[in-house]
């Protein structure tokens, strides 16, 4: 087998002169799979996707570990070196609204990642943002390119930022809680919309959710952190049906199901942390 | 109706065409006064000192009336509109630039630069301004350009805190993170992402300043410390009204209407901007 497109190893992060973030975190994703990072919030998932990309905020530092995309070690590079190495990856953010700058329309902000990464001219970029709005299964995509984000709705946006995404033509994909700001019947589309997406591209792609039920629909393995540490990785199938540690089980009981009517049970106090 | 964001539907705003049309009547006046005013705003007619207004179409009526050296009103108020529009633009956009520039570097640099930038405006703030310019003025003498120079020197604290502010909220919205993860260079960044987002507030703020700049200058021209005395501004005639108030109204009126109308003029066409520019509010 190839080598992993994302290795994590031994990661540890805190905020500068306080609190532990992340503490010996390791995982890996292959092109082709879904992996996903599921734990309550706060639980440092997010912190893992924004180590990644390299977009961690001001007062968190990284105190240890490797973080490799493609077998390139993305910590110690120059802010020069990691605007190039960025080109593997692109993010799927949780809020569209904010991932799209309100002033500017829609076509400008597509084809200025794809000409800054693919070297597109003007036009192939234009024409590509449009074949890859057509991808994604907008309603009249020309329109949409013209349009400043407030006139779209919150599925159209997203389906615009998962549009962005594949088009660059990322080997790895950092979805943070793409459907947790949409309803319910739209989540269900956008989530086959980037599972058909990057099945067609053999991205690799970490899922950041709290959602077990999203969990099973898409992803390959899962990563189960709480405060900030590993407490269970395993395929998908084994999560579910055979969760090992004592937390996993917990969110497992926390989840409303169709199949188990009845009261929810909380996670107790004691698996915290 | 024209499409949102375009010129077309700018014109179709009020607010956007009623201060326009101040700023249009201000440019004229000031640029075509030898041929609007009836008489030149230096001549002394010692023999009609304090006249009242006099409406007949006469050849040798004041409209709006003479002053204490029977200069003709109407004349020094059209000539007046020069320095108020001087001050505006010039003092306006020089204040926004200065201040915008460095309300943008403090805010989306960060670190050293915004520790200095913004204790700079602290300092400045602390200080009344109309006491800072008057202190400026009568050490960099008087003149319009001290006038100018002042204002920026004063004003542009006002740009900076707010475009600073500003762009910290946007610095951390995802789509400066996502064009961080697409490798855009910072200065793009700044230009792209951040500058289309401040550059309708600033506008914004460059009405309001060319209001003030109008006010400030004179405000300067009411205590001696901007133009010489004989040149005709607006600051200038409002003190030299106060003193005969009382025997001759119309000097003051005619002034501060001039002022009112051009500062009111201002605002309006700011808030009209506003909202022609800002893309959710549209």
């Amino acid at each position: 087998m190839s080598r992993p497109v994302l290795e994590i190893e031994h990661l540890s992060a805190a905020i500068r002169g306080g609190p532990r973030l992340l503490h010996d975190v390791s995982l890996s994703v292959a092109a082709g799979e879904v992996h996903g990072l599921v734990g309550m919030s706060g639980a440092g998932k997010s912190m893992i996707g924004r180590c990644v990309l390299g977009v961690l905020p001001a007062p968190v530092h990284v105190t240890g570990g490797r973080v490799r995309v493609s077998g390139q070690d993305m910590l110690g590079l120059s802010e020069r070196a990691r605007r190039k190495a960025g080109a593997a990856m692109a993010l799927i953010p949780q809020d569209p609204l904010s991932a799209l700058n309100p002033s500017r329309r829609i076509a400008g902000q597509m084809t200025d990642v794809l000409r800054l990464r693919l070297g597109l001219s003007r036009d192939e970029a234009d024409a590509r943002a449009l074949a890859m709005l057509r991808d994604v299964q907008l309603r009249d995509p020309e329109g949409v390119l013209r349009r400043y984000p407030h006139e779209l709705s919150g599925g159209m946006r997203q389906r615009v930022l998962i549009a962005t995404a594949f088009a660059c033509e990322a080997r790895l994909i950092v979805a943070d809680e793409p459907t947790t700001a949409l309803d319910v019947t739209v989540q269900k589309q956008i989530l086959r919309l980037i599972r058909d997406l990057q099945r067609r591209h053999a991205t690799a792609l970490l899922f950041i959710t709290h959602d077990l039920g999203v969990v099973a629909k898409i992803c390959t393995s899962v990563t189960v952190l709480n405060s900030g540490a590993v407490v269970e990785q395993a395929p998908v199938a084994d999560i579910f049906a055979r969760p090992r540690h004592a937390y996993t089980r917990a969110l497992l009981a926390a989840m409303p199901r169709y199949d188990r009517p009845g009261a929810l049970a909380p996670v107790p106090a004691e698996l915290l942390g | 109706m024209a499409e949102r964001g375009t010129p077309g539907h700018a014109l179709a705003n009020w607010r956007v065409l009623a201060g326009g049309a101040v700023l249009l009547a201000l440019i004229l006046a000031a640029s075509l006064a030898p041929v609007l005013a009836p008489y030149d705003p230096l001549d002394q007619d010692l023999a009609a000192q304090l006249s009242p207004p006099d409406w007949r179409l006469a050849r040798d009526a004041h409209a709006l009336g003479t002053d204490s050296l029977g200069r003709d009103v109407l004349s020094r108020l059209i000539y007046g509109s020069r320095v108020a529009l001087i001050v505006a633009l010039v003092a306006g956009v020089l204040t926004a630039l200065a201040g915008t520039a460095l309300g943008l570097a403090a805010g989306f640099f960060g670190g050293w630069t915004d520790i200095v930038i913004s204790r700079a405006v602290d300092i400045w703030s602390s200080f009344p301004p109309v006491l800072l310019s008057i202190i400026l003025v009568a050490l960099i003498g008087t003149g319009l350009w001290s006038v100018v120079a002042a204002i920026v020197l004063i004003d542009w604290t006002r740009f900076c805190r707010v475009v600073r502010a500003e762009t910290l909220k946007q610095r951390r919205m995802d789509y400066i993170d996502a064009a961080i993860v697409a490798g855009l260079r910072p200065s793009a960044i700044l230009w792209r992402e951040v500058v289309p987002n401040v550059l309708p507030l600033a506008l914004v703020l460059l009405t309001l300043e060319m209001g003030i700049a109008v006010v400030v200058e004179a405000v300067l021209s009411f205590v001696g410390l901007s133009i010489s005395s004989d040149a005709p501004s607006w600051g200038g005639m409002i003190a030299e009204g106060r003193e005969v108030v009382h025997q001759a109204p119309w000097l003051l009126i005619g002034a501060m209407l001039a002022l009112l109308a051009t500062v009111l003029g201002f605002n309006v066409l700011g808030d009209g901007l506003k909202q022609e520019l800002d893309p959710v509010l549209r």
